[in-house]
């Protein structure tokens, strides 16, 4: 008896489509599993058959039993397909009928007890589904806000003893109702962050150009505290980005099943002591990192010296091109990462350097051993650079200044006013640029780079061009020659 | 001529420091080897020279101190004559503050600029400082190295070697081949306190090469100038001294010309709007960061930042690590 079920596996963000066949025969009885699968993969076996044994439905005792995951070639992990495992495993034996499974994509993982776990990806396998023409999937109950969001109809299923009950006819599980609004919770306020009014601006400007930042200074004035602020003045996702966003964090098992659509850009803070296929993204079958995590959101490398030099170098091409290409002998795995970079770093080892109440200690070899740390190549690729100062007593003492919202507000107008048409320089903003370029160390790269933001301050400024005065202004954010070696 | 080139070359051989003929076999067996003639077409073939202490262009400060070199290794596009000029030595720190740093260099511009010969010792700090801001006046400097004469060192400051030499000297009493060692630098300091008439100190931490420097020239009776520094940092806590026991304070670069009898030129700002004005008025009167300038002069922070490009690039200010300070 032969009985195929259909369900997917990734290749990085990719779904593909793996037919799952079961195949009895009488022989000595037992259970097979081929198809290069992997060992969580393997063990299957054992949940699929005490799945089925709870759900008090017969396992076949007296067959040979062999389970193929086509295409055999590619490598299959995880514990996703158990659902399927199971489902084809009762149609060979003719406890469902194998036409009615036919038309679902099944994904889940199998408890012992023959309830179902959602597991992750639910909303790329239903996208492939969708692309295959099956318009139903049967899924665990936290799963199905993800597979609908990809447009198919899902079918919560909690136990394998439903599944089996609704392809036999017998139940119609309640449909699917989307989960109830519930706000994200808010990101923290600008309003907490007193004085610091240069940063401040420059990390508006930064959320209005999206603008990659890098924030210097001594310990204990604010850096961290306003870069987390970011997040907080962003406008919320355009429907597909916050598409192309849920899909990589349905990969990556992120997604909170009561929100299942990522409506804010995201924020990600990966400590400095994670690895560079943390960061960049990789494992055996490539899993998305914190840099694709953070597509169309905020990346926050905090103490951005103290990061594994090669993991910062690794950055270099999202920063570029806004994706990840990870290479394996079985294939490519393209992850979007068009993330917007925020950096903070201490202006020495020792972090007395900058802070009038400190004296730095460090020899000459010790600041040029931090300085080689960040290539040129690195920091050229920061549009805005701020050394914050430690802020006195009366600045702290002061009142909250302005909070998130209506800084949100200029960021959205300055936005839509740099889609529609971005503001040309005048002569006499170019000219101020050519005298910068001559006066100043500053690359070729550089001059792009303080074009690009003198565009967002006109932006910010509400004007159709770009006057010397924004020009001027993005060049007091260029990186100062202390950073580097 | 020759004398004292077998002496400087025996003493490279030999990793001593000599400053007179020393009577031993050893000393006897190299002079009666040595071909100073083919030595002297050596140097020149490499781009030194030598300048002995009998020598007519040797300088005659440097030949008054009590224990005069034997002689000087040269390189550079400068004149034996530079050597001779007026000049003035302006030392400190290596591990100086932005302070100290901005200082070194205001001063070395201007004093450059009245032309005086700026005198250093190449190192980092208010060193490299004081030769670049000689540099970028224009004016001439010489750096006086610890090593021999074909070193560059610290290595990071190669480039400004290249930069003094194009117009003025690098100097060491001594032959190429020797390595940088502890214990010559002060040696070296004797040097450059030995080639000025005053001695300038900029930042001196409590046991510093730069004290060292203006002992010497105290010993030798030449005047010693320090720049007070703040009474919490240690950085200051050399110069003030200094200070204490009678140096004489150098708020500016007009007291320092005035002991040598010039009289400084007025120097001229270049046009600058309002805002510019009232901001760079506030950062002559102190340093300040850029929020606290932009609540003084009450300007956005857009603006204000817009503003101190436009003073940075008119040379009025400086920006580093945050703080704002006036750069004339």
């Amino acid at each position: 008896m032969l009985a195929r079920a259909v369900t997917h596996a990734l290749v990085g963000l990719e779904p593909r489509r793996v037919e799952v066949e079961a195949h009895l025969e009488r022989g000595i009885p037992g259970f097979a599993i081929v198809g290069l699968a992997d060992r969580a993969c393997q063990e299957a076996k054992h949940r699929v058959r005490s799945g089925v044994s709870s759900a008090l439905l017969e396992w076949p005792l007296d067959r040979r039993i062999t389970v193929n995951l086509a295409p055999a070639g590619l490598r299959k992990e995880g514990s996703s397909f158990d659902l399927a495992i199971a489902l084809a495993v009762l149609a060979a034996s003719r406890q469902v009928p194998a036409e009615r499974l036919a038309e679902h994509a099944a994904i889940g993982e199998l408890a012992l007890d023959g309830r179902i776990r959602p597991v992750r990806g639910a909303f790329a396998v239903a996208e492939g589904a969708r692309a295959l023409g099956l318009e139903l999937i049967l899924c665990a109950p936290e799963s199905a806000a993800e597979a609908e969001l990809a447009g198919v109809q899902a079918v919560p299923v909690r136990h394998l003893g439903e599944a089996v009950a609704y392809l036999r006819g017998e139940l119609q599980p309640a449909p699917f109702e989307p989960p109830a609004e519930t706000a994200e919770p808010e990101p923290p306020d600008l309003a907490d962050v007193r004085g610091q009014e240069r940063a401040r601006r420059a990390l508006e400007l930064a959320a209005a150009g999206a603008h990659n930042l890098l924030l210097a200074g001594p310990p204990g004035t604010g850096k961290t505290m306003l870069g987390r602020r970011l997040p907080g003045i962003l406008p919320l996702l355009a429907p597909a980005e916050a598409l192309e966003v849920t899909r990589i964090h349905s990969v990556a098992g992120l997604l909170a099943p009561e929100r299942p659509l990522v409506l804010r850009a995201p924020f990600r803070a990966p400590h400095h002591s994670s690895s560079t296929a943390a960061i960049v993204g990789g494992g055996p079958g490539p899993r998305p990192g914190e840099a694709s995590l953070a597509h169309r959101g905020v990346l926050l490398l905090d103490e951005l010296p103290e990061f594994q030099r090669p993991a910062l170098e690794a950055l270099r091409q999202p920063l570029e091109d806004g994706m990840i290409a990870i290479a394996r002998a079985s294939g490519q795995a393209l992850f979007p990462a068009r993330f917007q970079l925020v950096a903070t770093m201490n202006l020495c080892p020792c972090a007395g350097r900058g802070d009038p109440a400190a004296d730095c200690s460090c020899s000459p070899q010790r600041l040029a051993a931090f300085r080689d740390k960040l290539s040129r190549a690195l920091l050229d690729r920061f549009d805005l650079v701020v050394t914050m100062p430690r802020p006195r007593a009366v600045e702290l003492a002061a009142g909250p200044a302005e909070a998130s919202l209506p800084v949100r507000a200029r960021v959205a107008d300055a936005r839509a006013r740099l889609r529609r048409e971005a503001p040309l320089r005048t002569k006499a903003a170019d000219e101020l640029l050519t005298r910068a370029v001559e006066r100043l160390p500053l690359s070729g790269r550089g001059r792009a780079r303080v074009a690009r933001v003198a565009r967002t301050a006109a932006a910010l400024a509400e004007s159709d061009t770009v006057e010397s005065e924004h020009v001027a202004e993005a060049l007091a954010y260029r990186s100062p020659k202390e950073l580097a070696a | 001529m020759s004398r004292e080139l077998v002496l400087a070359s025996f003493a490279a051989a030999t990793e001593s420091h000599l400053i007179t003929e020393p009577r031993s076999v050893r000393f006897a067996r190299f002079k009666a080897s040595f071909d100073a003639t083919a030595e002297l077409r050596r140097l020149s073939a490499r781009g030194y020279r030598f300048v002995a202490r009998s020598d007519g262009a040797f300088p005659p400060l440097l030949g008054a101190i009590h224990d005069p070199p034997p002689g000087l290794f040269l390189r550079g596009a400068g004149a034996e004559a530079l050597l001779s000029r007026q000049a003035v030595a302006i030392v400190g720190a290596r591990a100086c503050s932005p302070y100290g740093r901005q200082v070194a260099r205001r001063l070395g511009r201007e004093l450059a600029a009245a032309g005086l010969v700026v005198v250093s010792g190449l190192a980092r700090g208010v060193d490299g400082e004081a030769h670049r801001g000689a540099l970028e006046a224009g004016g001439l400097t010489v750096a006086v190295l610890g090593c021999g004469i074909d070193r560059d060192y610290p290595a990071a400051h190669r480039q400004l070697a290249r930069e003094i030499s194009d117009a003025g000297l690098i100097v060491s009493e001594y032959a190429p081949g020797v390595e940088p060692a502890p214990w010559r630098f002060p040696a070296r300091n004797r040097i450059v306190a030995g080639l000025c008439a005053a001695t300038l100190v900029v930042e001196a931490r409590e046991r510093s090469g730069a004290l060292i420097t203006a002992d010497l020239a105290l010993e030798e009776g030449r005047e010693v100038f320090a720049v007070p520094g703040e009474i919490t940092s240690a950085l200051s806590v050399g110069s003030n001294a200094l200070l204490r026991l009678g140096a004489t304070p150098c708020t500016g670069a007009a007291d320092v010309l005035e002991s040598y009898g010039i009289v400084p030129a007025e120097e001229r700002l270049p046009e600058l709007g309002d805002r510019a004005s009232a901001v760079l008025e506030r950062v002559c009167e102190a340093a300040a960061t850029a929020d606290e300038l932009a609540r003084a002069t009450e300007l956005g922070a857009g603006e204000l930042a817009a503003v101190l490009t436009e003073l940075e690039l008119a040379g009025a200010v400086t920006v580093e690590e945050g703080i704002v300070r006036a750069s004339r």
